[in-house]
Parts: C-alpha cells; sequence; structure tokens
C-alpha cells in the first residue's frame, strides 16, 4: 500500500514538473525565436524612461526602475495602511453608535464604497477630481499652510537648516529617557494599583528633551512653509496628484472594508461582556476602551491583516493612473521592449514578497496575542 | 389551537420578547439623535455634512452634468461593438433567461413559503418587490437614458415572462425543486446559443456590459471545478499533491490580479509551442481570470471541507464507502452547501474586478465609458465624470443587490449561528 502512494505521488510530481519544464521550454525557446534575452541580464540596460517625482534619470538602468518602482508601492501602501486603518476602526465604530444619523452616514458610507469596484475609485479620484483642481496660480490655500492645485498637494515639512548632530544625541537620550521612565510608570502600576498613566508620562519626558535639544542644538530645523508662485510652488513637501488620488482612493475603499470588519468584531464580543461592564459602573466610553475593543481587536487582526495585503495589491493599479509603482514601471520596461516573461516573472515575485512580509507580521502578532489554550 | 398528541394539552407558545413601544416622532428623534449633548453635538454637525454631500451630489446628477454622452451611447455601453443588427438575438436570450430564472426562483422556495404561511419558519426579510430594489433603478435609469418605447415594451414583456413562470414555479410540486439548478444551467446554455450559434456573434465581438457579464460568469463557472480539486488537494494525504496545491493556491492569492492579467496577456504567446496561434484577448482574459478565482474558490470550499464534521466520514468509512464515494456523496453535497455565500462573495468580487481588463484594452463596460468621451462630439469636454458616475452606478447596483441577497442566503441557510 505504501509503495502504491509512493508511486502515485511520484507519478504526480514527474507529471507537473514535466509540464513544468514544457512550458518553460516552450518559453526559452519562443523568447530565443524572437530575439528577446533569455536571462535577467536585460536589468542593467538603460530605462529610456524617466521617472516623475524622483530622481531618476532615464540613463539608469531597468533594475534601478524597478527598484524606484518598489519604493513607490511601498510609499503608497504604508501610507495607505496608516490612513485606511484609523478611518475603517471610526467609522466601524460610527457603524455601531446610538446616534441614529451617524449609523446611517457612516452605513451609507461602506456600502457605497464596498460595492464599486477599486478602479473606479482611483479613476474618479484622479480624472474627476484631482486633475480638476485649479492650476497654480490660483491654488487653493488651506488655513495658508497646505496648498492644493491640479500639480499636488503640499504641505509644510521639515527643513534641515544647521548641523543636526547635537540635535540627534539629545534625541537619541530623549528616546532612551522616555522608554525608562515607560517601564518605571508601569513597575509603579504593578506594585501600587495607581494608574500609571505612563504614555502621558513617557510622551511628556520625550517632548520636554526633544524641546530642550531643539533650543540647545542650534535650531537645526524649520518648518517650511509652501510658497505658490506662477509655475510652481516651492519649498515644502509636495504630493503628486497621482500619488495623492491612488492614497486617497486606496485608503477610502479598504477603510470601508476595515469598517466592516471591526463593526463585525465588536458585535462578536459576547454581550455578557458588556453587560457585566455596565454592572460594575464603566461608563460607555471606559466600556469601549477596556473591555470589548481589546476583545474585539484580538479577534479582527486576521481579516484586517488580509485588507492591508489587499491594499498593497490594490497599489498595483496605479498603472491605470500613471503612478510609477512597480507595476506601471513593469509595463514601461515591456513597452521599451524588455522580455516580458521575466518582467512579469520578477514583479510577481515582488509582490509575494510584500505578501510573505505582511503574513509574517501578523502570524507574529496573532501568536503574541492569542488566549491561553486556543489554537 | 394544535393540540400535543398524547396528553391532549395545548402546546404552549413560544415565548417573545416584550412589544416595544412605538415611539413618536418626537420621542423617537429625542432618543436617537439628541440623546446627550455630545449626541446633538453630532447629530447638528453630521447632519449639515450629510446634507452637504447631498445637495452636491444631487446638484451634479439632476442639474450640472451633462448625460447627453450617455443616452447617445446607451446601447454602446450595454454591448459595445456587437452588430446593431444583431441584436434581437440579446433580447431572445434575456427573454429565454427571464423564463428559466423566473421559474427557479419560484420553484425553489416552495417549501419554505409554505412554512412561512403556515406559521412555521419566520420569514426571512421583506419578500417580493422590494428585494428586486436595486434591479428596478437599475433597469430604470437604463430605460430612462435608452428612452425608446421599444426597449420599455420589451423590458415590460420579459418582466411578465418573468412574472408568469414565477407563478408557474410555486405551483410546481416540492421534488422539482431538485432539478432546478440543472435546469437554469440549461437555460444559460439555450440562452448563449441564441446569441453565438446559427450565424450568431460569437463572445469575441461582445463588448460593454455585455462583456463584464460574461467574463464574470464564464470565470466563475470554470474556475469552479478547478478550484474545488485544488481544495481537494491541499487537504490530501500525499504530500506531493499538497505541496503542489498549496504552491499554486498561494501563489496566485499573493499577486495583484493585474499581473495575472499581464501574465495571462503578454505571456500566453510564449507559452505555446511554435505553431499554435494565440487565444484572442478575450479568451486570455477569462484564463486569467481562471487561474485567479481558481485561488480564491479553493480556499473557500476548504473552509467549507473543514466544516464538514468528522464523523461523517467515519461513519461513511464503517459503511465501506470507498474514498472517491465518500468524497463526491458525502463530503462535498455539505461542504459546498455550506460555501455557497463565500462562492457568492466571490463573484461579487469578480463582477467588480473585471473593470481591470480596462486596462489591457478589452472593451468591457468601463473601457465603453472612457472610450465615448472620445467620440468627436463629446471629445475634450472633461465628461469623463459622467460616465464614470454611470458605469459606478451599473456596478454598484449589482453588486449591492447581490450582496443583499446573500445575505438573505446565508440567514436562509442558518449558517453563521453559533
Amino acid at each position: 500500500m505504501r509503495v502504491l502512494r509512493i508511486a502515485f505521488q511520484a507519478v504526480f510530481l514527474v507529471a507537473v514538473v514535466g509540464f513544468l519544464l514544457y512550458l518553460i521550454d516552450n518559453v526559452i525557446y519562443n523568447l530565443e525565436r524572437l530575439g528577446f534575452p533569455t536571462g535577467f541580464d536585460y536589468l542593467s540596460q538603460q530605462a529610456g524612461f524617466a521617472i516623475p517625482d524622483s530622481d531618476f534619470r532615464s540613463t539608469q538602468s531597468l533594475g534601478d526602475a524597478l527598484i524606484v518602482g518598489f519604493q513607490n508601492t511601498l510609499k503608497v501602501s504604508l501610507l495607505g495602511i496608516v490612513l485606511a486603518t484609523i478611518l475603517g476602526v471610526v467609522i466601524g465604530v460610527a457603524r455601531l453608535s446610538t446616534n441614529w444619523l451617524v449609523r446611517r452616514g457612516a452605513a451609507l458610507y461602506v456600502e457605497t464604497f464596498r460595492n464599486i469596484p477599486v478602479l473606479l475609485i482611483i479613476l474618479f479620484w484622479y480624472l474627476g477630481v484631482i486633475i480638476r483642481l485649479p492650476p497654480i496660480r490660483d491654488a487653493v490655500e488651506l488655513l495658508d499652510v497646505i496648498a492644493i492645485s491640479n500639480r499636488g498637494i503640499v504641505v509644510p515639512w521639515f527643513d534641515k537648516i544647521g548641523a543636526g548632530v547635537a540635535f540627534g544625541l539629545i534625541a537619541l537620550v530623549a528616546v532612551v529617557a522616555a522608554v525608562a521612565v515607560w517601564f518605571w510608570r508601569t513597575r509603579r502600576f504593578d506594585r501600587t494599583g495607581e494608574p500609571h498613566r505612563r504614555l502621558l508620562w513617557s510622551g511628556g519626558v520625550l517632548l520636554l528633551l526633544l524641546t530642550v535639544g531643539y533650543v540647545l542644538g542650534g535650531r537645526p530645523w524649520t518648518v517650511d512653509t509652501p510658497e505658490v508662485g506662477a509655475l510652481s510652488t516651492s519649498g515644502g513637501f509636495r504630493l503628486a496628484p497621482e500619488y495623492a488620488a491612488l492614497l486617497v482612493a486606496l485608503a477610502l475603499y479598504t477603510a470601508s472594508h476595515i469598517a466592516e470588519i471591526v463593526r463585525g468584531s465588536i458585535l462578536s464580543v459576547p454581550r455578557g461582556q458588556s453587560e457585566a461592564a455596565d454592572a460594575v459602573g464603566l461608563s460607555g466610553f471606559q466600556r469601549l476602551r477596556h473591555v470589548v475593543l481589546p476583545q474585539a481587536f484580538r479577534i479582527s487582526i486576521p481579516p484586517i491583516s488580509n485588507q492591508y495585503l489587499n491594499l498593497a495589491k490594490n497599489s498595483s493599479l496605479g498603472v491605470a493612473i500613471s503612478y510609477y509603482e512597480a507595476t506601471k514601471v513593469t509595463q514601461v520596461s515591456i513597452a521599451q521592449s524588455a522580455p516580458a516573461v521575466q518582467a512579469i516573472v520578477l514583479l510577481m515575485g515582488i509582490y509575494l514578497s510584500i505578501s510573505l512580509s505582511i503574513a509574517l507580521v501578523t502570524n507574529l502578532v496573532n501568536r503574541r496575542l492569542t488566549l491561553k489554550g486556543r489554537r | 389551537m394544535a393540540t400535543q398528541i398524547d396528553t391532549l394539552e395545548p402546546i404552549p407558545e413560544p415565548e417573545r420578547p416584550p412589544a416595544r413601544r412605538k415611539l413618536s416622532p418626537r420621542e423617537w428623534m429625542r432618543e436617537n439623535l439628541f440623546g446627550s449633548t455630545l449626541d446633538s453635538i453630532l447629530t447638528v454637525v453630521f447632519g449639515l455634512l450629510l446634507a452637504w454631500v447631498v445637495y452636491r451630489v444631487g446638484r451634479f446628477v439632476f442639474v450640472d452634468a451633462r448625460w447627453e454622452v450617455v443616452e447617445r451611447n446607451i446601447t454602446n455601453l450595454m454591448v459595445g461593438g456587437f452588430p446593431r443588427e444583431e441584436l434581437w438575438r440579446l433580447w431572445a436570450a434575456l427573454f429565454v433567461l427571464a423564463a428559466v430564472l423566473g421559474f427557479g426562483a419560484g420553484a425553489i422556495g416552495v417549501q419554505r413559503r409554505r412554512e412561512v404561511r403556515e406559521g412555521r419558519a419566520k420569514p426571512l426579510g421583506k419578500g417580493g418587490v422590494r428585494r428586486l430594489g436595486p434591479l428596478i433603478l437599475l433597469v430604470g435609469v437604463l430605460l430612462w437614458f435608452a428612452s425608446s418605447v421599444e426597449a420599455l415594451l420589451l423590458v415590460l414583456a420579459i418582466s411578465a415572462v418573468g412574472v408568469v413562470t414565477n407563478l408557474l414555479g410555486r405551483r410546481t410540486p416540492q421534488r422539482v425543486e431538485r432539478y432546478v439548478p440543472l435546469l437554469v444551467l440549461a437555460g444559460v446554455v439555450v440562452a448563449f446559443l441564441v446569441v453565438t450559434a446559427f450565424g450568431g456573434v460569437g463572445w469575441s465581438r461582445w463588448g460593454g456590459f455585455l462583456l463584464t457579464i460574461f467574463l464574470a460568469v464564464a470565470a466563475i463557472l470554470l474556475s469552479f471545478p478547478f478550484g474545488v480539486l485544488l481544495a481537494l488537494g491541499r487537504r490530501s494525504t500525499f504530500p506531493a499533491v499538497r505541496a503542489v496545491c498549496v504552491a499554486y493556491i498561494e501563489l496566485f492569492r499573493g499577486v495583484p490580479l493585474i499581473t495575472i492579467l499581464f501574465m495571462a496577456f503578454f505571456m500566453i504567446g510564449f507559452f505555446l509551442p511554435e505553431g499554435v496561434s494565440a487565444p484572442s484577448l478575450v479568451a486570455r482574459a477569462i484564463i486569467g481570470f481562471v487561474l485567479f478565482t481558481a485561488a480564491y474558490v479553493a480556499e473557500i470550499v476548504r473552509g467549507g471541507l473543514q466544516s464538514v464534521p468528522t464523523g461523517q466520514i467515519e461513519a461513511a468509512q464503517a459503511l465501506g464507502l470507498s474514498p472517491f464515494r465518500i468524497t463526491m456523496r458525502i463530503v462535498l453535497p455539505q461542504a459546498l452547501r455550506a460555501v455557497i455565500p463565500g462562492l457568492v462573495g466571490q463573484f461579487i468580487s469578480l463582477y467588480k474586478d473585471t473593470s481591470l481588463v480596462f486596462i489591457l484594452g478589452l472593451t468591457e463596460l468601463l473601457a465603453v465609458a472612457q472610450n465615448i468621451t472620445k467620440q468627436p462630439d463629446f471629445l475634450a469636454q472633461g465628461l469623463f465624470v459622467e460616465t464614470l458616475v454611470f458605469a459606478s452606478l451599473i456596478y454598484w447596483t449589482g453588486s449591492y443587490w447581490m450582496s443583499r441577497e446573500s445575505q438573505r442566503l446565508e440567514r436562509r441557510l442558518g449558517l453563521g449561528e453559533r
């Protein structure tokens, strides 16, 4: 019987591997036949295209272009994840509010964004909003510090004007001190039961020392506010229109999914917990913060990490609005006669590595948070 | 009143929760909108925000927007480049589908409807016309844009056919219920043949909304057996089989759909031996969607397989059934029944994901929406927002309706109740 099992598996493997080899063989044959290179050496060729909003020159290699694309993917994914989570949690909790208007408004938001394809949302934000913003001359200035025009959104940013060494050292000391204060307050709480307020203490110490360091270090940073000129803006930090559109669209879309997950996870906390919290005398907000949300958080981690993964994968739709993330770079490379097979395989490899990283982090967090005695 | 047979005592009525007092409008507002100071502030702020949004949207839809581009291109949006002289085939196919689906909808709920009537089961929610709300909205909007009496009459006739067959279906005896899925499938095949066979229009010439639906339906149908096989393979006791299945599933779930479509579009030619011509664009899109969907279907079905109690398998083994028989007769029917809502969810995602072929040049709904803004009459007027909103409406109503039906189905199957 065992021999049969092993024999069957051997045959199966041979069939699968044989099929894959046949495909690869065809690929190599066709590549050679059509004059394409078959290795990955094409990556050192000149790119022949420039990437906007970066220092990438068209004389740099295709490999470098792909790296810049990968960085852009990460830029939009990471910030998108942060924004989507904040918005999603707020709306998810709003869905359960006692206020009818808030509840219905949140439901309206979720039902709208969940049922429309991401691509349409991205196109809408890019072609319907960002492009229609006023040109630079008539840029809208929010609160006099943020400039919005069809060339992008410019926000104030830090500008380094002095040597930051002294400040850097003091900043390091500040961080260490903050961590030490955190542990001190936690230990004190364990001993005496007084509220630790460690966030306030740590944060306060950090801010205090950073301010001291800033002053003593000779004020090495200033805040650079954007100046609106006739043809362009100077100063500040510019979010390109493509980036802004993609970011906003992804955040809004993913937030609607996260809101549903948050709502589901809050609802799945047994009602007895809320009732017990009420019986003990906690206010509504305390009940949320100390009883419901921690338990809901644990339940919601796998689905939410799945949404993070979806956001990273949906960033590939930047190709539709010419945001130069990995997929767009690949598409342009193929148009510049890079071999399609290798380019797409590399692209898939990039996304697989992102998936794997997110899955690893999720597993780690999950393992640390699972209750004893449950899988 | 019914009585228990052996003791002739009345069956106790099930306990109902205490009835809630109906609140007058003023009381309701006080409780739900102005319950506390914070509540009142929220209501005011939110109310203003919502009112502003509604105003802006309403102003856009009814006043500012120039819908002419949609009106003149409604046929384009619906069927793309489908030859206009063969459109009657599509209408005929719609009649067939209405008949079959109406009958199926009527026949399927026979037992349940009887139970609800006799008070033995709870109704699932608003029935009848309210269920079709989003669809009616969509059809209404489409008809309004079409502004053709002919179209209106045809739609009314199709609806009439649907209603009549529904009533017929409700009258059928319950044992017909088993064959309804088969009947629906046969109807779909007949409708497909009406359009394509006998000098009809092959699916590589379809476009617009028709192509969207075709891609989604073809992908889910073709990926289904593939996905089930992958799910079974993933649970196999052979490590080699399991490794291969896991590798496939993780690969195709870990990459974005657009990369798989790129692969299907650009790489398929390279995989084929010399002399075999590359498949058409639509075929490549379907291949890409099938490869992608199969991995997701596999994960969904795997969940269903895990939910079948092992006692079932052990009992079947005790009875001496072969592994094949066990899988086919015992495990799969229960597993698939459990994951129907999940599969519907996947279909909804697929319905929305077909918009991605826009990037590759296929003329489905979104691509047509963009192309018509490039017509000489409408060029460079920024009309893409209008067409985009129209396309969004179509996607939204389809998706929303299917989600609602899926939730109903979940409640009916009693899933998700612990």
